[in-house]
């Protein structure tokens, strides 16, 4: 799965520019699904049938989704001597973007987020979070012509991090970029390998760090009976002074979510999760805090209404350039996943 | 058609949102030379359909042009001692209204003053802070009690201010954002009588856009087209407003880029611009445009979405200021973006008749 | 009327855990509508059908009120929180919460008589009597709900939950009263609205009315140097024109003022300048639905003392069982 992940990982696909990603997913998922389109706003949803019989009548429509796109930088504009200007796509601490290195436009071309040198920054200026309008990206153009040959207004940038094993054994942490959500993309191609006794629609979504916009027509074209979001999620498990809870924490298994910011997880669905988990033996965790949006928000608001819930890979440092996970997590997720739906043929309950 | 004339009317008349009837009784009027039906939805959005000719056997393809025709204002709040309590609709700056002169549609309408306390008055640290809508009041010259009489909690409260022409095609005056998109909606109305096209057009004046794009959101869903073009004011360089965060007037329409914008149709524009060589410019919109089309774009299964934006200086007060030839430009770009749509277009957006892929 | 508002606000409730109100509403309303139904998100829809010649009505409450979530239990057996909606800080300290399990709450303050600042949310924490995570009565994920009674001080009434259960006992009073209706009305018992209107987006849709009226509390201006708004209590029921999150339809404002005056029943127009309510989410749906409020003054919103006034709950009652049985007469 790690050959997969890093894939993924390096794929290029900021917020309104899935396509790359896209090509690798429906490259890995072509022979295990019966159909795919891709719609108005870039979503690729997948269809499979279900593979088996004696499924339950309801719910029988099962949405399953992850979403293709990562924060970003975009080019808005050219300075004199060269650098370039650019805004942020989706939720970026702007504390983290100094110093780096970033790919721009179709192209690759590269470049470094500069910043000024210590020795010349007084004392007092130091300890306060840097400008962002005074940031640019240098990517050796000695002036805006030169600039403008290499580098297109409105070009996306993403970072440059590669892929990496960090360990091989226990919980085999990887690195790399855009866990969020490369992570839950990993998750769903592993998901569609499998064969159910459901229909599913996996959609894997775009423009979700602009505010879930992919999830939100494609769950309206699906209209899905119930639907399971997948994701990459805040693991805050460093070292702390207080006894607070740590949203998730890396190796303790896949998290559940009960609530974030954008709703309110099905009951039905969570109970589902936890009593596979505890027969199988899976680990799981909840995900510990009301923060953060995921696609379940958009589609569990869809037409009349969708039970929905997420199920996230703990990944740490989110939204910066480079985030850590563990690949145990992550197939602790894929089976969790799997294994529920197998036992949800017979019907959700109340 | 005079634009100028157009959008003199068009700024004049009253449309708050919500209460956008004078306006749109006004654009009304200038859509029926050129359209085959007319209609207003269950929120106020004035639709107009012109059918394309489609050669016989193709399927039907429609696009949304969406401008909105509600302006940003007041509304009383309360009262005391006589005066008008306020508040906004749709984001004014308390600071450029002191002394501003308005318009109160109570039982009838009654022109009115914000009242400011003349600097005589005022100590000196009082001159330089900024007034809260709280510390502001409305002055209509009316004794109290006809003042509860004609007015209610609740009256919109328009901005009064006649429209002038300037210098070199440049005008000035209220509700420019969006009148001018509208006056260029009506350039494309009137352009398309002159140009063979094959999908129907729905030429939208949209309604309370300023109140989170409201009119936008029902008006798509309800027409549900293949396709749509919004067109709102964007940030022209002016004074105190940097060139990064601008766009150039007099440069034509600024061809937005970004999420919120279906590539191809960006591409698509740009290529019709450079082919028929009417200027224009590039608009870099990361993250949400906060227009109508951001609305549009995520309605049903998804609408391959564009925006285009007209130079406008001083956005939100009642001085906007635009460049008559931003406005025709726009209206001309749809126009002939309108008239090279076709099927290859609708199968390069991926609209085809054919939903699954097989595999 | 007084102990139908009791068992409500007394009953829990928070956003999300709504079982509880909606099965007790739907105990109460059975005998007087034609149909119901509990939608994905937990919406109830009742429908009591109309003599015909009338229109599609939605009328909306919303079940859920304000809470907390408990996200982390430390050693010491503290539990830490997150917010269920619009919870204010400067209520917090000292109050209690009851879970669903009926495990009780206090909440408490890291900095407790050391500050005389207002808390961060991050130095709040809630203690169930509990010494370790093993001995805690609740659980990562519980939900919990202000602990405070009803209190009747006559003509006024006080508990946790006015926001919005004084809505629900006026619709559910009003359909008890109403007579003979041209309408057919849904009365739609909303979830998560504290969460942004969330029930409200799913029940329109599914419901399409051609009308839609929320009956939810409103914010006022008549206590000691309040924020000025032309809102008081006693002063009946207001009709919304604006708040944050719409402009109120000037057809259906129009239709509730001509009711109300024909009616003799005391009305407030009202303006209000943050906030939103279900009918923000109602004339959003689909291709667009002429939507108004109809709002309680209510004080102290969204803290555990909302205030409402007893003879503005009944004009409210009166007022909307008027419009249920009028037709609305401007077109949509």
């Amino acid at each position: 799965m790690d050959a997969l992940l890093k894939k993924l990982s390096e794929a290029r696909g900021v917020s309104g520019n899935e396509e790359a990603v896209r090509q690798v997913i429906l490259e890995a998922v072509r022979e295990h699904i019966d159909g795919y389109r891709v719609d108005a706003l870039g979503n690729l949803i997948c269809y499979k049938k279900a593979r088996r019989q004696g499924g339950a009548s309801w719910p029988r429509k099962v949405m399953l989704a992850a979403h293709m796109d990562e924060v970003g930088l975009m080019v808005t504009g050219f300075n004199n001597d060269g650098t370039l200007r650019f805004g942020k796509v989706g939720g970026i601490d702007d504390r983290v973007l100094l110093s780096k290195q970033v790919l721009i436009g179709p192209d690759a071309v590269p470049g470094v987020i500069g910043y000024r040198p210590i020795h010349l920054i007084p004392r007092a200026e130091r300890n306060r979070p840097p400008d962002f309008s005074k940031l640019a990206i240098d990517i050796g153009a000695s002036n805006q012509a030169g600039a403008e040959k290499l580098v297109k207004l409105g070009d996306y940038v993403s970072f440059r991090t590669s892929f990496e094993v960090l360990a091989e054994d226990g919980l085999r942490t990887v690195k790399g970029k855009a866990f969020d959500d490369r992570a839950g993309c990993a998750v769903l191609v592993e998901l569609l390998k499998g064969e159910y006794a459901v229909d599913l629609y996996a959609a894997f979504t775009t423009q979700e760090e602009v505010g879930l916009r992919g999830a939100k027509v494609a769950a309206y074209a699906i209209a899905p009976d119930v639907a399971f979001a997948f994701e990459g999620t805040i693991c805050d498990d460093l070292p702390s002074k207080k006894d607070v809870s740590p949203v998730t924490e890396l190796g303790k298994g896949p998290a559940i979510t009960f609530m974030d910011r954008s709703f309110v997880a099905d009951r039905r669905l969570v109970d589902l999760l936890v009593r596979t988990a505890e027969k199988e033996g899976i680990p799981y965790q909840f995900k510990r805090a009301v923060a953060g949006g995921t696609d379940s928000g958009a589609i569990h608001l869809s037409r009349e209404g969708v039970p929905a819930v997420t199920v996230s890979v703990p990944s740490r440092y989110i939204h910066a350039p480079v985030s850590m996970l563990s690949l145990l997590d992550l197939e602790h997720t894929v089976q969790l996943v799997q294994k529920s739906l197998h036992n949800m043929e017979g019907g959700l309950g109340s | 058609m005079d634009v100028v004339s157009v959008l003199r009317q068009l700024s004049e008349a009253r449309g708050l949102p919500g209460y956008e009837d004078e306006v749109r009784a006004c654009i009304s009027g200038f859509y029926e030379p050129w359209a085959d039906a007319v209609r207003t939805d269950s929120l106020g959005n004035l639709i107009a359909l012109k059918k394309g000719t489609r050669p016989a056997e193709t399927k039907a393809r429609s696009i949304m042009l969406a401008a909105h025709m509600d302006e940003v204002g007041l509304m009383v709040s309360g009262f005391e001692k006589g005066f008008l309590r306020f508040t906004h609709m749709g984001g004014v700056d308390p600071r450029t209204i002191l002394g501003q002169e308005v318009v109160v549609y109570g039982q009838r309408p009654l022109p009115g003053i914000i009242a400011t306390h003349p600097p005589h008055v005022l100590p000196p640290e009082e001159r330089n802070k900024v007034v809260s809508y709280e510390e502001l009041f409305i002055d209509v010259g009316l004794p109290e009690e006809e003042l509860k009489e004609l007015v209610r909690v609740g009256d919109p409260i328009a901005m009064r201010r006649e429209f002038i022409e300037l210098a070199e095609g440049y005008v000035s005056g209220k509700a420019f954002d969006d009148r001018a998109g509208v006056a260029s909606l009506l350039v494309c109305l009137e352009a398309l009588q002159n140009l063979q096209h094959s999908w129907d057009v729905y030429v939208v004046a949209t309604v309370q856009e300023e109140k989170g794009l409201k009119g936008a959101t029902v008006g798509a869903y309800g027409i549900a087209p293949d396709i749509a073009i919004a067109v709102d004011v964007g940030f022209g360089r002016q004074p105190g407003v940097e060139e990064k965060e601008s766009i150039v007037m007099d440069g034509g329409p600024a061809i937005a880029k970004g999420p919120n914008i279906h590539p191809v149709m960006h591409q698509t524009l740009v290529e019709v611009a450079k082919r028929y060589e009417l200027k224009h410019q590039l608009e870099i919109i990361p993250g949400a445009s906060g227009t109508d089309a951001w609305a549009i774009q995520v309605t049903r299964e998804g609408i391959p979405s564009a925006l285009l934006s007209i130079p406008l200086r001083y956005m939100h007060t009642s001085v906007e200021t635009v460049c008559i030839r931003d406005i025709e430009r726009t209206g001309r770009l749809m126009a002939l973006f309108i008239s090279q749509l076709d099927e290859s277009f609708a199968e390069k957006l991926g609209l085809g008749e054919e939903r699954w892929m097989p595999c | 009327m007084k102990e139908l508002v009791k068992q409500l606000v007394e009953t829990y409730g928070p956003a999300g855990q709504e079982g509880r109100v909606r099965a007790l509403i739907e105990g109460i309303i059975r005998p007087y509508v034609d149909a119901s139904r509990v939608d994905a998100l937990g919406n109830l829809i009742a429908l009591k059908r109309g003599s015909g010649g009338g229109k599609r009505l939605m009328i909306a409450a919303h079940m859920d009120e304000i809470g907390v979530v408990v996200t982390h239990i430390d050693k010491k057996g503290f539990a830490r929180f997150g917010r269920v909606g619009g919870v204010q800080v400067q209520t917090m300290v000292g109050g209690r919460v009851l879970f669903g399990n009926g495990a009780v709450g206090v909440i408490g303050w890291e900095k407790w008589l050391q500050s005389r600042g207002v808390p961060a949310w991050e130095e709040l924490f809630i203690d169930v009597g509990a010494t370790s995570p093993d001995d805690s009565p609740v659980r990562v994920g519980d939900v919990g709900a202000f602990l405070r009674p009803f209190v009747d001080l006559g003509k006024r009434l006080v508990s946790k939950a006015m926001d919005d259960r004084i809505g629900c006992a006026v619709v559910i009073q009003a359909l008890m009263e109403m007579k003979e209706s041209p309408n057919d009305v849904y009365f739609v018992f909303t979830a998560q609205e504290e969460l942004g209107t969330r029930g409200a987006v799913v029940s329109a849709f599914g419901v399409e009315p051609e009308v839609g009226i929320a009956v939810d509390v409103t914010h006022i201006g008549d206590t000691p140097e309040a924020r000025p708004m032309a809102v008081s209590l006693g002063k009946g029921p207001a009709i919304k024109v604006m708040d944050a999150g719409m402009v109120v339809n000037p057809a259906v404002k129009q239709w509730m003022i001509d009711v109300a005056e024909k009616e003799g029943i005391p009305y407030q127009l009202e303006v209000l300048e943050f906030g939103g309510t279900d009918a923000r989410s109602i004339q959003l749906s689909k291709a667009g639905v002429p939507a108004g409020c109809l709002s309680i003054p209510c004080r102290y919103v969204h803290s555990p003392s909302e205030m409402v006034d007893y003879e503005d709950v009944q004009g409210a009652v009166k007022l909307l069982r008027k419009l249920l049985e009028s037709s609305p007469s401007f077109s949509s």
